[in-house]
């Protein structure tokens, strides 16, 4: 049972690719659609999400000994509402700005379907350590597929990244124009469509039988 | 004819399976099956044979489109010479109305025509000729000074998602020609609304050159309508382009701002009709979005608080693009409703539908995109209850 056996390697690099939980699972969707519309939030909400999946995942995995079954579901959200309310003051004394942009969402962390799968499904069952690496994998997988999103809905939504202006404004001034489709939610489903389309196409075992 | 048949006869075995053009076979496919009727037949069961394909249905709405985009050339010229205060001619207006609308067809074909091709040859299939449709349906739904290339995104856009990905031609669940102008009007709404963009102030292609008159003002009878304030209740009075008012007979007409091919009833009116007698869209459809229009400006106009509510009945008909998102939108056989009672509840929402966005939101002067586009969506819905309840009644009657 060395740190990084093969099991532990599966555990936490399976969630980046094969086993993602937003193209794969389809879970945690709707802030993916929320956040994503520049680059810096997604950002942020992506490594906010990391910690609070990570450290929910060892504190429900040391105690799930001494949960009692029927009442699991709410120690498990107290865990991590205690994680997201801490989340949300760091992000307000050390990024206010992008915590005013991300508004309700980082509260909203509560209700994301990826921590509450991966506390059942995962912590429940295995010991700190691997817990610490699913979360941390499927943290990683979730915040990939937001800083993809959110970089082509900024830089063709906004033509900037990270608030910094990235097509010339040579090109502005031959007629090209922001697109502002990339801006409005559906687009940011779009893409994760695209994602998904891309995704299964180079991994021929997820695709569905028809 | 014969040599052309001759000719394709010839080149034919290049393009099978093994040959050195193999992979174009899906095109060489298309052009011929678009040249001549196929002549394969089926050989078991019982068939009708009719020489109406999908190809021929698409070639008879393009005939019926034809009057409309003509008019259409005829009109953005016309626009022009009015904006710059000069008059070169007939034959002028519509030369340069032809060169300001042919770029766009010729855009929207290649990109259309060149997915369709790409997709079909990946997936190995026949050609489809859906495309057939939308390709010119679509540079008459959009605003004479659209950017070409954002006309290339939207539509490339429009056949991927709106299309292909659904299974290709006869699949898909929205109009694309609809989806093409819906993104365009999300993504670039500078460059599809307000008063810059209805009327081409520039010259094309180095005619029709000069200076904008004073009075000029690009606005559209319904962005017109939909900006006006409530103190002008009974005094509204919609103006052409150099102010002057105009009445019903120049909206039937159609020589008012506008999307190119929209503008004129009476144009859209002659397709209709050749629609309607060779059978290639449902009049049931047609006739009830007018009624479904109607019957909503009626109410409107007993409410009457805003003034587009007090926009009396054939105004709200003839303006716009209801007319043809009547005739040519909301009658698409793929995106519509196919039972023959949905078609009057499907034509009677998106004709009510179109007149409530009008009125109510002032953010879209103009409905007739969305009601048809939400409508596609509950086409499936309206068929399905339709011979629900088509089977219950006679379950009934069956178990008396």
């Amino acid at each position: 049972m060395g740190l990084l056996s093969n099991k532990n390697k599966e555990v936490l690099v399976g969630p980046l690719s094969i086993n993602n939980p937003i193209v794969v699972q389809m879970l945690g969707i709707c802030s993916a659609l929320a956040v994503t519309s520049k680059l810096e939030p997604s950002v942020v909400m992506g490594i906010s999400v990391i910690a609070v999946v990570a450290f929910a995942n060892v504190i429900v995995s040391l105690i799930r000994n001494t949960i009692p079954n029927r009442i699991r579901i709410i120690v498990q959200l107290v865990v991590v509402a205690a994680l997201v309310t801490i989340v949300s003051e760091v992000l307000r004394a050390f990024a206010y700005d992008v915590s005013k942009q991300l508004s309700v969402f980082i509260g909203l962390i509560i209700t994301n379907c990826i921590l509450m799968g991966r506390l059942e499904a995962f912590a429940l069952g295995n010991g700190p350590w691997e817990s610490f690496l699913d979360g941390i994998g499927n943290g990683v997988g979730y915040a990939l597929i937001l800083v993809i999103v959110g970089f082509c809905r900024e830089l063709f939504g906004s033509g900037t990244l990270l608030g910094y202006q990235v097509i010339p404004d040579a090109v502005y001034e031959m007629g090209y124009v922001n697109n502002g489709l990339m801006i409005l939610p559906p687009m940011a489903l779009i893409i994760i469509a695209v994602v998904i389309w891309i995704h299964r196409s180079k991994n021929q075992e997820l695709q569905e039988e028809n | 004819m014969k040599a052309l048949r001759n000719y394709l006869d010839k080149i034919k075995p290049a393009f099978e399976e093994g040959g050195k053009l193999a992979m174009f076979q899906s095109v060489f496919e298309g052009v011929e099956t678009f040249l001549f009727v196929p002549n394969t037949t089926s050989k078991t069961g019982v068939h009708i044979h009719d020489s109406i394909d999908s190809k021929r249905t698409m070639t008879m709405v393009i005939i019926a489109l034809v009057p409309a985009l003509l008019f259409g050339m005829h009109n953005v010229g016309y626009q022009h010479y009015l904006a710059i205060g000069t008059d070169p001619g007939f034959l002028m207006t519509f030369i340069f109305g032809f060169l300001a609308v042919l770029p766009k067809l010729i855009v929207s074909y290649a990109v259309g025509l060149g997915i369709e091709f790409a997709v079909a040859q990946v997936k190995k299939e026949e050609i489809q000729e859906g495309f057939l449709v939308s390709g010119i349906l679509i540079p008459m739904i959009i605003p004479v000074d659209t950017p070409l290339w954002m006309i290339a995104i939207a539509t490339a856009f429009a056949v991927i998602f709106a299309k292909e990905v659904f299974g290709g031609t006869g699949y898909n669940v929205f109009n694309v020609a609809l989806v093409t102008r819906a993104f365009l009007f999300f993504a670039y709404p500078a460059a599809m609304s307000g008063d810059q963009v209805w009327v081409r102030t520039s010259d094309t292609f180095g005619i029709g050159a000069g200076t904008v008159v004073d009075s000029f003002s690009g606005a559209t009878p319904l962005g017109q309508i939909s900006v006006a304030g409530k103190e002008m209740i009974g005094n509204f009075q919609t103006v052409d382009i150099l102010q002057q008012p105009i009445g019903l007979w120049d909206m039937f007409i159609g020589l008012i701002p506008g999307s190119i091919g929209e503008t004129s009833v009476l144009a859209i009116l002659l397709g209709a009709a050749f629609l309607i007698l060779t059978r290639v869209a449902s009049w049931k459809i047609i006739v009830s979005v007018f009624v479904g229009g109607a019957a909503m400006t009626a109410i409107f106009n007993l409410i009457g608080t805003t003034v587009a509510m007090t926009v009396s009945l054939l105004e709200q008909l003839f303006l716009g693009g209801f007319a043809f998102g009547a005739v040519f939108m909301a009658t698409d056989p793929v995106t519509g409703a196919r039972t023959e009672t949905g078609k009057y509840i499907y034509g009677l929402l998106i004709g009510a539908l179109a007149i409530i966005i009008r009125v109510l939101n002032p953010g879209y002067p103009e409905g007739m995109m969305l009601a048809i586009l939400l409508m596609n969506v509950f086409a499936p819905l309206i068929d399905y209850y339709v011979v629900e309840s088509n089977i219950n009644r006679r379950l009934k009657r069956a178990m008396k």
